[in-house]
């Protein structure tokens, strides 16, 4: 199949129908209601479920009973949304839930605004439900590792039985790209009959299954999360994923930027090479499991004299960057989120400007 | 001779963690006995509440999901969509499906979906320790309520099956109580026609059952079920709301 030009997020709802996925549960919110608008249309060609349910927190026990009974399943939501998703967030990660989760950010908090915003990466990183749980979050930068990312997402929330969740801002769910939908990232659905309530006779089983996450006993409540973390241990060690570049010369600053906002950096490391500053990027590709040891690795090349997190909110990646510097370069922040976009142009004053002192 | 009288085959030998003379145990059998008629035990799905039968998977011998406050509708809903072919049931108390689950609970109830939800209302949270439900009745003291609920700060309880029946959407919505050996028996019809209702793809099931919780009333077994005949059934009356075309 060829490239076809889509939007952001219908190339999201295609590319799980071809990842696999024909149960779509959602409730509408901007910027991503296309997502909703498409499949309403797309699911029933394909013979798939497409429901609106009556708010997040119902769509998000939909996916758990969904899930639960052993079907793939997937939402897209934007940030308010996902707030009120975030009980059964936990819930199903504490129950091993493969469920997909999309996440087209806005600008918060509160009601905050439509406009793209990377202000949710505490909130999928680290918690926004309760508990000890992580999601496995992968941050796409075109329309084409949107739709790619989608894809892998389901199978990487078999492998671990864990959400996943694809963060992405306004951007990427609005813009126009050319896209390719690769064959090779359809996958089977994985074996679920040990553990998934689809009912005994579909199985062939005498056992029930159950799906829950009430341990009343301390030491089994303690094994249950110990189960879990050694699941993103795993992930830590086999999921890191990230794009370097320009990370190969005498680099001077070290930019870690992700999504929409590393494209511009992307375009600022460009000018400024032209101008004959030299200065790296390093786009994590997840979010959680972080490249901590990459960019650990990129912040101690030898010309590198800084570092800088450049995120689309008020400074919550570069906590990230922090704990993976550990102090052997000064970490800097630089961000915007009421909806603009910083421009290659600011960018490249940021960078200099972490190089004054030195001039 | 024959046996006369044995446990249902989808119920399993665990005793259960309910207090004595409490009504859910009744309950759990007649759900059980249903499934075991219907010979539906290996497709069927229940699935547990937050409140004193979050256990219930303990119980019964058929696949289960265990819930959040309120949301099994929601699951239920997740579950039929994907899976028609199985059979879903809720078991839910009153907080549970009166309070915080009441938008999961209308919502599905509107949308039609076939599944059965065993809604046990005992006019109180039971699990919690007693505290007021929206169905606890006018000057019923519990915990949160000392002096009696007062109705002109927190309304009227709430008469779910009416409340569900008042919906356009064809459904099968039914209240009944499991105090005597006569409503026993009556409760299991009711509870028997709305598996049925499910099965033919006919419709939403709700079954109330009007029940007690003598452990948070303060009373013994049968003092509860006196009051729960002379108070709530007054209030919460028996019958069928609504019953499909
Ligand atoms: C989100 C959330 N809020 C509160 C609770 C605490 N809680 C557990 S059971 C319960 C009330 C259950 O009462 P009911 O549904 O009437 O069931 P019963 O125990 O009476 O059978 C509450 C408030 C909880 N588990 N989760
Ligand atoms: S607390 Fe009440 S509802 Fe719960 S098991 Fe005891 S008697 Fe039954
Ligand atoms: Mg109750």
């Amino acid at each position: 199949m060829g490239k076809i030009l889509m939007k952001g997020n219908e190339a999201i709802g295609e590319a799980a129908i071809r990842a696999g996925c024909l149960n779509y549960f959602a409730y509408p919110i901007t910027p991503q209601s296309e997502v909703a608008e498409y499949l309403a249309k797309r699911m029933p060609e394909v013979g798939g479920v497409f429901l609106q349910g009556e708010s997040e927190v119902a769509v998000g026990y939909m996916l758990f009973g969904a899930a639960g009974a052993g079907e793939r399943v997937f939402t897209t939501s934007s940030s308010p949304g996902i707030s009120l998703m975030s009980e059964a967030i936990s819930y199903i990660a504490a129950a091993q839930l493969p469920v997909v989760f999309v996440n087209i950010i806005r600008g918060g908090p509160g009601l905050g605004g439509i406009l793209p915003s990377q202000g949710d990466y505490f909130q999928a990183t680290k918690g926004g439900g309760h508990g000890d749980y992580h999601l496995l979050v992968l941050a796409p930068a075109s329309v084409q590792e949107t739709a790619e990312m989608v894809m892998m997402a389901f199978p990487l929330a078999e492998k671990y039985r864990n959400p996943v969740m694809i963060l992405g801002d306004g951007l990427i769910g609005q813009m126009m790209e050319p896209v390719e939908f690769p064959e090779q990232l359809r996958t089977a659905p994985s074996d679920k009959s040990g553990w998934a309530t689809s009912g005994m006779a579909t199985r062939g089983s005498r056992q029930r299954n159950l799906v829950k996450s009430l341990f009343l006993d301390p030491e089994a409540l303690n094994n249950q999360n110990l189960l879990l973390k050694s699941k993103y241990d795993q992930m830590r060690r086999e999921e890191v994923r990230y794009e370097a570049y320009n990370l190969d010369g005498d680099y001077r600053v070290l930019i870690v930027s992700y999504g929409t906002m590393s494209r511009v950096c992307r375009t600022a490391v460009d000018n400024l090479k032209a101008e004959g500053l030299e200065v790296g990027l390093l786009r994590p590709q997840t979010l959680f499991p972080f490249p901590l040891e990459a960019i650990r690795a990129a912040a101690g090349g030898p010309a590198c004299q800084a570092v800088i997190s450049i995120e689309m909110s008020m400074g919550q990646m570069v906590e990230d960057v922090e704990r993976a510097v550990c102090g052997i370069r000064p970490v800097h922040w630089y961000g915007k989120c009421g909806g603009d976009v910083p421009t290659p142009e600011e960018v490249m004053d940021v960078v200099r400007g972490l190089l004054d002192g030195d001039r | 001779m024959g046996k006369i009288f044995t446990k249902p085959r989808s119920l399993t030998d665990q005793p259960t963690h309910y207090c004595p003379g409490c009504t859910h145990g009744i309950i759990h059998r007649l759900v059980a006995e249903t499934i075991d008629e219907l010979g539906i035990e290996e497709r069927t799905v229940g699935i547990a509440p937050v409140g004193c039968a979050v256990l219930a998977y303990n119980y019964f011998t058929c696949d289960f999901q265990e819930a959040a406050h309120g949301r099994a509708p929601a699951m239920a809903t997740g579950i039929k969509r994907v899976r028609p072919d199985l059979v879903v049931f809720t078991y839910q108390g009153d907080g549970d499906l009166a309070s915080i689950g009441m938008g999961e609970i209308v919502h599905a109830a509107n949308r039609g979906e076939k599944f059965t939800v065993i809604f046990v209302n005992n006019a109180v949270y039971g699990m919690t320790g007693g505290q007021m439900a929206p169905t606890t009745m006018p000057g019923q003291r519990t915990t949160t309520s000392p002096l009696g609920r007062n109705v002109e700060e927190v309304g009227m309880p709430i008469k779910m099956a009416e409340l569900l029946a008042a919906l356009q959407t064809p459904a099968y919505i039914t209240r009944q109580t499991v105090i005597d050996p006569k409503s026993i028996r009556r409760a299991k019809q009711a509870i028997r026609r709305a598996f049925e209702y499910q099965l033919a793809g006919r419709c939403f099931s709700l079954v109330e059952l009007v029940s007690t919780c003598p452990t948070n009333w303060g009373m013994t077994p049968v003092e509860a079920l006196a009051w729960a005949r002379d108070t709530l059934l007054p209030y919460y009356q028996i019958g069928d709301f609504k019953v499909p075309e």
